[in-house]
This record gives structure tokens, sequence and C-alpha cells, in this order.
């Protein structure tokens, strides 16, 4: 199986990739369209934020790339973000797979601390994303930027409020928390969209 | 709900695991690899490795180190140790750490804090604190001060006016280490690490003390840390981490099982 990791200017890219070799797939780090069109998955990974790295997505091409891709395509934190309309992040026009806003934490409490760090369940998931999983499952999350849930919601996480810890629309799979560090879970997660 | 995280720390000397107790007399513990896998395994949140070696030749074998780690740990990990600016942290990122933690050479030029934050963000900058207070001169929760080198050496700063500064600065998380407690294993110095959760608006790691599970509890529920860490009662075994958590999610603290 061929995975590309689409290569660009935010962090913990190389996170990823280590998580994939584990599965034992040799994934290619790219920003080369044809390679990204060509891979039989596409991993859309990253931590950053949201103004500096769409403009960089745009001056190199790979927003038309990305959007356009048809195989499965698994965003991750900023990637996911990246997918949707538009991000309260430096006011920022995202790539629109995804009609919704991102918002930033705001929060009610002292004990609401932003960025959110650590690890967090998701519920209500439906997806086969999450197969095998019989109870509530802890993943590793670190945002200061959430998605609401709305209608391509498949994973929701309880953190001030509800929000949508993971996405799917077509061939677009998102999880706002990090498969690559949520130990056998996250194995678990990235192992069912290699097999999708 | 956001889990307490229970923290393994690896100190790492010579590409080995050792741990100090009260800052000396350091004793072997392990291959940090094998280690901090099994950790991941038995349910540990983080990770933190620590080089204590910090000279030249140690550091380019630490990053080797890292490295590896990053390949086969599944689970964030921070690293420290030695860490002066803003390349050691650039270089250690790549290398594949999640954090880094800065100590000495954030008393030393505190601008590194905003440094790191606005490089790479304050998710990747812990800010750890070593401290001190003297039982003969008041009660605990005053008059604590801060360390550097090791804890060899006292500054001229005080433990809840430095952690409210690196908060300001951009610090993602501080980690507390009492001295006071540190191997002692009579429980965190949940006091101070009250004072701090309570006025700080970023993550506290409650760092020296641990000897029983209660005082694991005891640090969540009084101290209100975010995290706990320690190093010889689990290198020795002497609290394996899936039983502590049972222990803990009985006790009515939420962890990740």
């Amino acid at each position: 199986m061929k995975v590309a990791i689409v290569k660009y200017n935010a962090g913990n890219i190389g996170s990823v990739e280590n998580a994939v070799r584990r599965l034992g797939i040799e994934p290619m780090v790219t920003d080369d369209a044809e390679l990204i069109r060509s891979a039989d998955r596409v991993i859309f990974p990253g931590q950053g934020e949201a103004c500096s790295t769409m403009t960089y997505l745009k001056a190199h091409g790979l927003d038309e790339v990305i959007v356009n891709l048809k195989q499965p395509v698994l965003g991750i934190c900023i990637g996911m973000q990246l997918l949707c309309r538009h991000s309260e992040e430096q006011d920022t026009d995202c790539l629109g797979v995804f009609d919704v806003e991102v918002k930033r934490f705001v929060p009610k409490v002292h004990e609401d601390k932003v960025p959110q760090m650590g690890w967090n369940t998701i519920e209500d998931t439906k997806s086969p994303l999450f197969k095998g999983f019989e109870k509530k499952e802890f993943v590793y999350f670190i945002h200061s930027f959430y998605v609401p849930t709305c209608d391509w919601t498949i994973a929701s996480t309880n953190y001030i409020q509800p929000y949508s810890s993971a996405l799917h629309k077509d061939n677009f799979y998102a999880t706002q928390f990090h498969p690559e560090k949520s130990g056998a879970v996250g194995e678990r997660i990235l192992k069912n969209f290699m097999e999708l | 709900m956001l889990a307490k995280r229970i923290i393994p720390c690896l100190d790492i000397k010579d590409g080995q695991t050792v741990k100090g107790t009260n800052f000396v007399n350091l004793r072997q513990a392990g291959d940090p690899i094998e280690l901090g896998k099994l950790y991941s395994e038995q349910g540990a949140d983080e990770l933190v490795y620590l080089d204590i070696t910090a000279s030249h030749e140690g550091r380019k074998t630490f990053t080797e180190l890292v490295k590896r780690i990053a390949r086969e740990i599944n689970i964030p990990f921070t690293v420290g140790g030695g860490i002066n600016e803003l390349s050691d942290v650039d270089r250690l990122l790549n290398a594949g750490a999640d954090k880094v933690s800065i100590n000495s050479a954030a008393l030393r030029r505190p601008e590194l804090i905003d440094e790191i934050a606005k490089n790479f963000g304050s998710q990747v900058c812990v800010v750890a604190i070593d401290a001190k207070y003297n039982p003969l001169m008041g009660v605990e929760g005053l008059d604590w001060i801060c360390y550097i080198n090791g804890g060899r050496v006292p500054t001229e700063h005080q433990l809840f006016d430095w952690a409210k500064e690196a908060n300001e600065r951009g610090a993602g998380e501080i980690l507390f280490t009492s001295m006071n407690h540190d191997g002692v294993k009579h429980g965190f110095a949940d006091a101070a690490l009250r004072k701090l959760t309570d006025s700080l608006t970023i993550p506290v790691i409650a760092s020296g003390g641990a000897g029983a599970k209660e005082h694991f509890r005891d640090t969540f529920i009084n101290g209100h840390s975010d995290a706990a860490l320690a190093a010889s009662v689990f290198h020795f075994g002497e609290i394996p981490i899936p039983e502590l958590k049972l222990y803990l999610a009985n006790e009515g603290v939420n962890v990740r099982l």
C-alpha cells in the first residue's frame, strides 16, 4: 500500500511518519502533487497555526491537490481544522471540505485550561475508523481551537462543551486528536484507516 | 473529561536510566527504550526523559536516543537537560520529542520561554522548577526558593513569582519538583502545588515525593495537580502503573484506563 503524508510547514509530521512505520508501512513524506494523487491513502497531519499553514498550502498549490483527492484522506489536528470552511485563528479561510467554522475554546471556569492538553474520551463514535472499540476510549489531544458538532461528526469529546473530535464526509476523514500519539488505541485507528 | 496524567520520569546518563535520591547517589534502572515501551503498555500517559550528562558528547548521544524513542514510543514524551538555547530546542523537536523541558537556562535568561513559545508554540515548552523551602524559616507554602544546576545553586527567584512569570511568558506547563520532598517518599508538596494550580492558567505537573498510591490521589485531589511524575517507585516496581490507575479510578480520580 502506498501512503503519502503531506509535507508542509506544520510540526509533528515526523511523529505520523514513525507511527505509520510502526504499522509496517513505509510512507512517503512529500509535497509532490503526482505522488500525493497516486497514493492509496493520504494523511494530512500537523500541529501549527491556521493562517501560516494555509498560506503555505496555497503558495505550493497543495490546496487544490488536497480538496480534489478521491482516495481516503485523513486530516489530523491542524489538518482537520484546515479541511473546514474557516477558522477563527487569524480569521483564516480554509479548504472547505467540511462546511463548518473552527472556533477558539473560551474557558468557563479556572479548570478550563487552553490549550486542552492530554487524554480525553471519544464518544458517540460512528465510523469504521473506530472499529473494534467497545468502551469510551481515551485519545491524546493538544489544541486551542475546536470544531463544533455538525452533520459530519463521527466522534465527539467534551471539553468546556461537546465538540467534534472526528469528522467524515465522502473520502475525507479527520481527527482532532493525535492517533500517532494515542498508544494502542491510536494505532488501531490508523490501522482501521488503512483498511477502509 | 480530561484525565489526570501519570508520568514516569527517566533520568538518562550515558544512554542508561538512573535515579537519584535527593539529587545524589545515582542507581542504575534499565534501558530507556525498553522501559519507556513497558510504561506505555502499562498505561503511562506521557514520559519524561531527562539528560543528566549534559556534556557535549553526552548531548549528541542523547539526541540519537531521542530519535530512537520517537520511532518506538507511541505516547507523547518530553525531553530535558542541558537545553540552553533555541537551537537545542530545534534539534530535540526535530529528533521527534513532543515537548522540551527547560530549567536553569530559563532562570538565567527568561526570554528563552518567549522565544520557544513564539517559534514552536507554547505547547512544546515545559518549564521545570526545582525549589526548596527552609523548614526552620516558616511553614510549607511560603518562602520557596528556586534552584539551578540540578538543585545545587540557589537563585533569588521565589517559586510562585517565577511560575507566574513563566506562565505569562508563554510556558505550556510547569513541572514543579520540591527538593524537600524528592526521594523522601512521604508524598508530594500538595500545599505548594495547590497554590500553583489555583493561580496559574496552565497545567502543573507534581514531582518529588511519590512513595505510595495514596500520594498520587492526594496530589490530584488536594494539590489540584494536573499530572504527577515519579521515577523510582515505577522503575523498581514498587508501584505498578496498572494497579495505581485502578486505585485512582476507585478513589474517584479521572484517569485513562
